[in-house]
Parts: structure tokens; C-alpha cells; sequence
């Protein structure tokens, strides 16, 4: 790893650097300073604040949050006018290029803009908000040839929301994320034609709402249990070879190739927490996620470094993202405070770092259970609820969704159906556990058929 | 006008590149004509970019010759040009005790083509160098003379060089027949015709269909694609040296190497195919490599690759390079049948046909022989003073347009306005690595395609991934498509 900044001189103090001026960055740093911390700043690499809702120019968001429905760019809007009229310090233009801990436990980040140059900014306390990026073609391993004409969604959806540019007439789509869906509708009403939506596995790994709006309402058929085998064309794009994949162990069936002739292959087959910055600052990656292994304040395995949002682990609704962001930037503020506390009373250490054992207790995924997050929970806890997110592994009709405290059940949620296109939330309240919270190691929860 | 020069070089890979410059130091008028829309569109723009050291090829060989005389001046290439180069060292790797004598065998192979350096290690020896190497890896062959680099980058850095130097590069020309008239030759494409004394013909896989333009010594050259898979480059520190394994039962074996970006790359198969153009990759062949290239890397990271790609070796039936003079025409030269080790040997074959074009047309060195223009300075490999620096002197600097490989705008503006500027997404890329990166070019595209429209005043519509036929998108919103 490159470091550039042995015995490095800060140019600026902050208590608290957002990174990252999504829907998830924007609500931390609003939180944090209505939680009275009062010099925040937001860093983002984009020329405007919002994130990837810009780009987002469909409707849906804000059901559960603002109760009404609005589109990706009103969404970000609200937050945007709130920052205006807090003062909120976004600096736009500006990237982190690099995050470490100083000796005295403080943070460094490294940004460059144009206007200001390389900066380097000390803070107190570091929210993580930096979104998520797509999984191209190359991580997969799509054979075929590699001419122009295949991009992933989220790019498509740039070109066509904020560029006013069409990535093709004749499209193919691999992979059924919520991009991908949203971009088959789209580009329909641009006039492209949408041959067909390819799915390896046996369910779309979107919003099943996405799927009726998007592709249902449009005759596009969704091709499940299938796969795009080769790609050919030596400029462009001129066909794709889709085959039927064996449900078990995902590998194509021969003798069911069929050749799609398009000029475009759009690709929707997931997306990655852009961690580079947290990896260089030796935060702990929780595999499963891809994100931070964090505890229920969403602070990770550095203490005054926490995450939210995309980040942390993927979305499928901007909703969730805006609440977990908020205790995110509450606990920063908290964080700082002790801080503060500490150093002018010299009292006992501020926080406790973020393991299992000692200070907090592990969150242990069972059967079903992908991607569970928060992983911890701090012994200390003064929350009354702590909200649990994850993804099942498969479709569940009719099974229950279980919380052990030690042999003993404590939460049994009977759900009608579950995909792992949505992510679950179960709201643990913190009496439950309370009596059991010193001597606990681990709270399982894990889903069982009927 | 009538286009007439000297000397007509066809091909601008890695060898017409290296021709060029060395041209380029004589009072000689020059061309070079590609096919391509740019530079390094062939083979030398996917290979396993190794510099080989010499203990493969066979003693006598025109191989082993360019080989071992190429490896002792490409660092010294790379670092006139500022193309990055590391002398990281190669390892065979034997995985039983009968793979000794085959080592010792390479060791005196290589001994016999003058390559220094080489040596057993045993496996603890072996494993203090490269911990993380398969476990039955009893033994190695270690030459400390392999290096990597950038083959992309060291043919583009040449072109650059031969073009402050006079000659001139015509790209999107491709060469459709050649006649001769007493001295002349013309070299005709379906647009234009160029009139020359020497042609050479460093046309890669294409280097026989070239060859039967002009001469009655025939040979034939058939493509050997070699997949590969690449690796993100956060799993860098893996492996310090180019790992390879000695040929067993189970096949030719696969190499494991850190690039000089610090990905890893692991390939490359070999397969004979029809098609000299098509250098697609395959699930078999993809799914194979890993197969093999496990007992080097038994942990090889599934979920860190970040792209598969495949080149041609241009394997010639006469089964060595054919440099220099024809045998049949005067004025024709050739460099074909450059299979590897044909980058390494590149420096080498150069310089030989140079003397030979030279002596023949008896022209002497120029006096006003320029350095090559400064190489495009990279944000990401600065230190933070000189970023503070390069972005106070141009605020593009600060503006990251490629943020996995953190390319700033500056870099991508340089490499569009000069010599051989980039036209192209990909041309872009191999310029400053804007889109090579882990994510694959999803952020930047949009932002590499605007500026690309700005500086060659075009519209994005009309903006390629390597030339024509190969628009990144197909119109702007509202129905104004293109067809
Ligand atoms: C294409 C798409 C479609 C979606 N559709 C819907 C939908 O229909 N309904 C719904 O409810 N939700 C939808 N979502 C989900 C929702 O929009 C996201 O969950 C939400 O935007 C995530 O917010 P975030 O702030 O975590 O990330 P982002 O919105 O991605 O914001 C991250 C920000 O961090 C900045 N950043 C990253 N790294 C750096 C750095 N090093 N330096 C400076 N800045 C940096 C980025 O530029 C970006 O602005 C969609 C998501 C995507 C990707
Ligand atoms: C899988 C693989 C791995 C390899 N690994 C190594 C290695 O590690 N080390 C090593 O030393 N070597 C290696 N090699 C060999 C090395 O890459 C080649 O020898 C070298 O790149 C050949 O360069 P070239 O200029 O001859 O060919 P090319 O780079 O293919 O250039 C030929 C050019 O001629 C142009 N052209 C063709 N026909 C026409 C026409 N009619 N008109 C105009 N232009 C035309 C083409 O477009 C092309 O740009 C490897 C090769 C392969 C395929």
C-alpha cells in the first residue's frame, strides 16, 4: 500500500468528515449536527450533492420515509434544501483519495479538488457514505468477445439521465438488479427495444414492484435460470448466445443456446461497497457484505470511523439508507462529545474498539440469513431498539424469521414471502435482552420453514 | 501530391514501433501504416508482458538471439522512453523431484544463450521468496534477469518518439496490395497509395498475408490465442516474481505475475484458431486456466477478478522468427512469425533491421536527433507535494475523472493533444489508464466520452472504442439516432 503521508501535516481541522454526499452522507451530517456537532464537513467527489439519486430520475422513493412518493432527485432535493438552510459545509469537486489513523487516534484524509488543491483534513470522528459501484463484466467472467456495446446499467442510466445520450436500439439486459429493471423500462420509453431481461438465478434479484412496473407492464420477458454464454460482434455488439443454466449448480445446459441478435448487452449483476478508502484505513471488511463490520451506531472496527448506506451494505431502498444514516450521524456526534469529555476530564476511555468478546455481542447469522448487519452489539447499548437488516438466502413463503437469546426465542416474525431482492428488517427491542446483555456472547437469528 | 518516402513500415505494434524509432535517428522519410485506429491494437496490446530472460529458446535459434540480446537493453529503452519496468525475476516451478533434471536442463539452455543470473532454489528457498506458492512446489528455476513491463505503453512512448523524429504515422490504413516497379514499391490501402524503397512487413498475424503480397517465399502463420484472467490489483503483494511451471502431462502450464499497475494476471492458454481477429475469450478456457494455475496459486481469489481478456501469438510453420532481408525481393524486409518472446526481442530486432535498411540505402545519422517528448505525468504515482504542485500549475489535476485508478482530467487532456494523440475510449485507456481500473470504466465512460467530445470537437455519438464500428452508444435522447 502506497502511503504518502508519513509525518504528515494536516492543512485542516474538522470534528466530524463526512465522506461521501449521498442520501447517506447528507442525512448522517444533518444528524450529527442537529445532535449539536456544530463543524461538519461533507466531501464529495461530484460536482452536486445527492449521490446516485441523481441519476434516478423514476419515482418510488420515500414511501416509508416521507410517506409520499417521490423521484430520486426530489429525494435527494429535500436533504440538499435542509443542508442549505443548516449551513451544512458540502465541498463538491472535491475526492478523498486516501484515509488513515494518526497516532493520537485521530483521522487524516487526503481529498484534491481543482480549486483547492490537495487538502489534508484531521478529524475527530469519520462517517463513511461513499456508496457502491457496479460488478463489471470482467468480475464474472462473460465470455466472448470484448467490442463496444456492453456497459453496465448504472452507466446506461448516467448516459440516459444526466448526459441525454442512448447506449443502443436493440438490448439485451443481464441480470435482474433494480438498475437493470428501471433501465428496461426506460429505454423502452426512449424508443429502444428490450429484447429480454437474463437471469441466472431462479428469482429476480430486484424489487418484485420493479419487476411488474418495469418489465410485466412492457411484455419484456424475464428469463430465469438463464445466461448470456458468449457475446459476439467484432466492433459492436451484433448478438448474444443465452443458454438455460442447471438450477443446482448454475452451469449452462448445452444444446439450449439461442442466438439474440442486439447491438447492446447491458449488464445489472450486482453491486460492490466501494471500500477502497476504509480497506487503506484498516477497517474490518465483514465478507459477506462487502461492508464494514459494524456494531448497532454503525461504527466499525476503528473507533470515530463509522458507515452508512451503500456503503455499508447494499440497498435496495433509499429509505432505510436515510434512517441508518441518521443513527450513524448521532453516534458520531455522541462519539465526539466523549472525546471532548475526555480529553478536558481525563475520564475513562472513550469507546470500545469493535469485537467480539469484551464489549459487544456478536449478531450471528443462521440459516437463510445473508449479509446481516449491524454484526455487533455493544454491551453498552442505551438504544431501545436496534434495527437488524439482511437478505435471505432464497425465496421463503410463509417461514418465519427467528431471534435465539440463548436456547430461547424471542422474536418470531411470521413472513408471507421473502426474496433476496428485498432486504428484511427485524427491530430488536433492547429490553428484551437486556437482562442477559453482560454475560450474552452471541444472538442468532435465522429463518425456518414451516 | 503523391506520398512518397523512404522507407514503409506496416504494422504498429510493439516491432514497427521499435523499426520506427530506430529509424528515426537517419535521414530518412519514413511511414508507418496500421490497420488499426491506433497504435498497439494487435498482439501487443495483450500479452503476459513479460521480459524473458532467454533460457527458453533454442540455442542457434533467431529466438534465442533477439531474446538475450533484447533483454539487456530493454530497461534502458523503458527508461529513456519513462515506461515503467521491473526486474521482478522469473521462477519455474517443479512440482516433483523429476522436474529437476528438466530445470537443469533449462539452466543450461539458457547458459548456452549467454543468460546470466540463473539458479536452483530448493523449496525452502523457494518458499522465502514467494511464500505464498503452492505447497508441492518442490523446486524452481530462478532467473534473475525476467522482468515486466508495459508493452502498450513502451509501443505508444515509440511511436511518440518516432514522430517528434519525423516519421509520420498513418493510422486506419490498411494495406490491401503491393507492387513493385523497378525501385519502387507502391503500397496501396482502398483509400490511398504510397510510394517507397524498402518496405518492412511487421504486421504480426498478419505478417504472411502481407508477405504473399510481394514475395514468392511463402510461409504461414497461424493465430495461437492465449486467454487470461486479471486480478484487482488490492491483492498486489501476492506474488513478488513471474511465476511459471514446468510443461507436465497436464499441459504447457500457465504463469501467475504481478503487472508493473500491480494487478495480477494469470494465463495464458494456447489454441490454434482460424480467425486472425478473433480474440474472444471462452467459459472452457477461462475455467481451465485456473485449473492449472492453482498449483502455483492455490488460492487464487475468485471474486477479485476484474477482467479476462485474450491475445494471438503469430506462430509461423517455420517455427522461428524470420528477420531482415527477404530472400526473393529487394527492398522487402520482414519481421513475422513474432510469437514470444517477441516483445523482449523487440530492442533487438529493431536495431538489426535498421543496420540492414540503412547499409542498403547508405544514408547517414541525423545531426538534430531529438529526445522523446515528456511522457504524460501521473497523479496516482506522484508524492503529495508534487500533486499539491501539478495541480496548482493546472487545477486539472484535481479533478479525478477515473476513480479506481485515480486519472485525473489533466492526464486524460495530455494524452488527447499529443503526438499520436489519443482518438478512442480504449486509446484513452492505454494512455493513461483511465477505465483499467476495478470497476471497469463504469464511472468514467461518460466523463471520458465528454471529454473526448470536447477536445476532438465532435459529437459523443460519433466517439469509438477502437475505430469505427465500435460507438460506445448509438444517439442522444429525443430520436436523433445515428445508424
Ligand atoms: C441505479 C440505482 C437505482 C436505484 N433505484 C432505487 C429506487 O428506485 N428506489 C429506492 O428507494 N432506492 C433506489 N436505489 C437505492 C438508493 O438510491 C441507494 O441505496 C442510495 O442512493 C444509497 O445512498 P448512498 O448515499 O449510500 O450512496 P450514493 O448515492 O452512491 O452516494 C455516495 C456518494 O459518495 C461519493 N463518494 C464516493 N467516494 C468518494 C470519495 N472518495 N470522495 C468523495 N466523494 C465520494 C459519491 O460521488 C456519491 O455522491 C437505487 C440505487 C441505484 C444505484
Ligand atoms: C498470449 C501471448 C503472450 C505473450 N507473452 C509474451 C511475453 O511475455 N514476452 C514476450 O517477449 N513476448 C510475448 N508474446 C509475444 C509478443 O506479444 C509479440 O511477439 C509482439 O507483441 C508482436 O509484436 P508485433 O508488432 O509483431 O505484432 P502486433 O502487435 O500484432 O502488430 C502488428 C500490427 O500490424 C497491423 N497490421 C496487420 N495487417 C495490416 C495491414 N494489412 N495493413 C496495416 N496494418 C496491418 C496490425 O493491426 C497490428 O497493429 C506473447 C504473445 C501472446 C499472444
Amino acid at each position: 500500500m502506497i502511503k504518502n503521508h508519513v509525518a504528515t501535516q494536516a492543512d485542516t481541522i474538522a470534528d466530524l468528515i463526512v465522506i461521501g454526499a449521498g442520501p447517506a452522507g447528507l442525512a448522517a451530517a444533518l444528524s450529527a449536527k442537529e445532535a449539536g456537532c456544530e463543524d461538519v464537513i461533507v466531501l464529495e467527489r461530484d460536482n452536486y450533492p445527492g449521490g446516485i439519486l441523481q441519476q434516478c430520475i423514476h419515482n418510488g422513493f420515500g414511501l416509508h420515509y416521507f410517506h409520499e412518493e417521490l423521484t430520486g432527485p426530489e429525494y435527494a432535493a429535500r436533504f440538499v434544501k435542509k443542508a442549505e438552510s443548516s449551513n451544512l459545509d458540502i465541498r463538491c469537486t472535491t475526492m478523498v483519495i486516501d484515509l488513515s489513523v494518526d497516532e493520537d487516534g485521530k483521522h487524516l484524509i487526503t481529498t484534491v479538488s481543482p480549486d483547492h488543491g490537495l487538502i489534508i483534513f484531521k478529524a475527530s470522528a469519520v462517517i463513511l457514505a461513499m456508496g457502491c459501484r457496479e460488478r463489471p463484466r470482467g468480475a464474472l467472467g462473460i465470455p466472448g468477445s470484448r467490442c463496444a456495446g456492453i456497459m453496465t446499467t448504472g452507466t446506461a442510466q448516467r448516459l440516459v439521465n444526466r448526459e441525454g445520450l442512448v447506449p443502443g436500439h436493440r438490448i439485451v439486459i443481464l441480470g435482474s438488479g433494480d438498475i437493470g429493471l428501471i433501465m428496461a423500462r426506460r429505454l423502452t420509453y426512449e424508443g429502444a427495444k428490450v429484447i429480454a431481461c437474463v437471469e441466472i438465478m431462479p428469482y429476480s434479484s430486484g424489487l418484485t414492484r420493479n419487476v411488474v412496473q418495469c418489465l410485466q407492464d412492457y411484455d419484456i420477458p424475464l428469463m430465469l435460470n438463464h445466461t448470456v454464454v458468449d457475446i459476439e460482434g467484432r466492433e459492436r455488439v451484433t448478438a448474444v448466445i443465452v443458454a438455460a443454466v442447471d438450477p443446482k449448480t448454475k452451469k449452462p445446459i448445452s444444446g439450449t443456446e439461442q442466438k439474440i441478435d442486439c447491438d447492446t448487452l447491458l449488464l445489472s449483476v450486482g453491486l460492490i461497497p466501494e471500500n477502497e478508502l476504509s480497506r487503506q484505513a484498516g477497517v474490518v471488511i465483514d465478507n459477506a457484505t462487502q461492508g464494514p463490520e459494524v456494531d448497532q451506531n454503525m461504527s466499525t472496527s476503528i473507533p470515530g470511523i463509522f458507515a452508512c448506506g451503500n456503503v455499508l451494505h447494499v440497498h435496495d431502498l433509499v429509505d432505510y439508507v436515510t434512517i441508518e444514516s441518521e443513527a450513524a450521524g448521532q453516534a458520531a456526534a455522541e462519539y465526539i462529545r466523549r472525546c471532548f469529555r475526555k480529553q478536558t476530564e481525563e475520564t475513562e476511555a472513550a469507546v470500545q474498539p469493535l469485537q467480539e468478546g469484551a464489549g459487544s455481542i456478536l449478531f450471528r447469522a443462521g440459516s437463510g440469513v445473508r449479509g446481516l448487519v449491524p454484526q455487533y452489539l455493544q454491551r453498552n447499548c442505551s438504544d431501545k431498539y436496534v434495527m437488524i437488516y439482511f437478505r435471505p438466502d432464497k425465496i421463503y413463503r410463509q417461514a418465519h424469521v427467528k431471534v435465539l437469546l440463548e436456547e430461547k426465542v424471542i422474536i418470531d416474525q411470521k413472513k408471507k414471502i421473502m426474496t433476496p431482492g428485498e432486504m428484511v428488517t427485524v427491530r430488536l427491542p433492547i429490553e428484551s435482552v437486556h437482562k442477559q446483555i453482560d454475560k450474552l456472547e452471541a444472538i442468532k437469528i435465522f429463518i425456518e420453514e414451516e | 501530391m503523391k506520398n512518397t518516402y523512404d522507407v514503409c513500415v506496416i504494422g504498429a505494434g510493439i516491432i514497427g514501433a521499435a523499426v520506427a524509432r530506430e529509424l528515426s535517428r537517419f535521414n530518412l522519410k519514413t511511414v508507418v501504416v496500421e490497420k488499426q485506429s491506433d497504435v498497439s491494437e494487435g498482439t501487443s496490446k495483450a500479452n503476459s508482458a513479460i521480459v524473458h530472460s532467454g533460457y527458453d529458446a533454442e540455442p542457434g535459434s533467431a529466438k534465442a538471439k533477439y531474446n538475450v540480446a533484447g533483454s539487456r537493453v530493454f530497461e534502458d529503452w523503458c527508461r529513456e522512453l519513462t515506461v515503467p519496468y521491473r526486474r521482478n525475476g522469473s521462477l519455474v516451478l517443479a512440482f516433483s523431484e523429476d522436474g529437476l533434471p528438466e530445470l537443469e536442463k533449462l539452466i543450461e539452455r539458457g547458459r548456452a544463450n549467454g543468460v546470466e543470473g540463473l539458479s536452483i532454489l530448493n523449496q525452502s528457498d523457494l518458499r522465502a521468496r514467494e511464500p505464498r506458492v503452492g505447497t508441492d512446489a518442490v523446486y524452481a528455476l530462478l532467473a534473475e534477469t525476467g522482468a515486466i513491463c508495459s508493452p502498450y505503453d513502451l509501443t505508444i512512448r515509440l511511436i511518440e518518439h518516432a514522430i517528434v523524429n519525423g516519421v509520420e504515422l498513418k493510422l486506419n490504413f490498411e494495406v490491401n496490395s503491393i507492387s513493385k516497379t523497378d525501385d519502387r514499391f507502391l503500397v496501396s490501402s482502398a483509400q490511398e497509395v504510397i510510394e517507397c524503397r524498402v518496405v518492412i512487413n511487421a504486421a504480426g498475424v498478419y505478417a504472411d498475408r502481407i508477405n504473399d503480397m510481394i514475395s514468392q517465399d511463402h510461409f504461414c502463420i497461424t493465430p495461437r490465442r492465449g486467454e487470461y484472467w486479471m486480478i484487482d490489483k488490492a491483492l498486489s503483494p501476492v506474488f513478488n516474481s513471474t511465476v511459471f511451471q514446468l510443461p507436465t502431462a497436464m499441459g504447457k502450464g500457465v504463469l501467475v505475475t504481478p503487472t508493473v499497475e500491480n494487478t495480477i494476471i494469470i494465463g495464458p492458454t494456447a489454441e490454434d484458431i482460424d480467425d486472425k481477429e478473433d480474440v474472444r475469450t471462452t467459459a472452457a478456457k477461462l475455467e481451465q486456466i485456473l485449473e492449472i494455475a492453482s498449483r502455483s496459486w492455490p488460492d487464487i481469489p475468485r471474486n477479485r477478478f476484474i477482467t479476462a481478456f485474450a491475445g494471438l501469438r503469430a506462430h509461423c510453420d517455420r517455427g522461428d522468427f524470420i528477420i531482415g532481408k527477404s530472400s526473393d525481393v529487394s527492398g522487402y524486409y520482414l519481421a513475422a512469425g513474432i510469437e514470444s518472446p517477441g516483445l523482449t526481442a523487440a530492442p533487438a530486432i529493431a536495431t538489426e533491421i535498421t543496420c540492414q535498411v540503412v547499409e542498403e540505402l547508405g544514408v547517414s545519422v541525423t545531426d538534430s536527433f531529438l529526445p522523446p517528448p515528456p511522457a504524460i505525468e501521473s497523479f496516482r504515482e506522484s508524492g503529495n507535494q508534487r500533486r499539491r504542485e501539478l495541480i496548482a500549475a493546472d487545477p486539472a489535476y484535481g479533478r479525478i475523472i477515473c476513480r479506481c485508478e485515480q486519472v485525473s482530467e489533466a492526464e486524460i487532456r495530455q494524452a488527447i493533444n499529443r503526438p499520436n494523440g489519443a482518438k478512442t475510449v480504449d486509446a484513452i485507456k492505454r494512455r493513461t489508464r483511465a477505465g483499467m481500473g476495478r470497476c471497469q470504466s463504469g464511472f468514467c465512460l461518460p466523463l471520458v466520452l465528454k471529454i473526448l467530445a470536447e477536445e476532438l470537437r465532435i459529437d459523443p455519438a460519433d466517439i469509438t472504442k477502437a475505430g469505427e464500428g465500435s460507438e460506445i452508444i448509438s444517439g442522444h435522447l429525443g430520436g436523433d439516432y445515428h445508424d
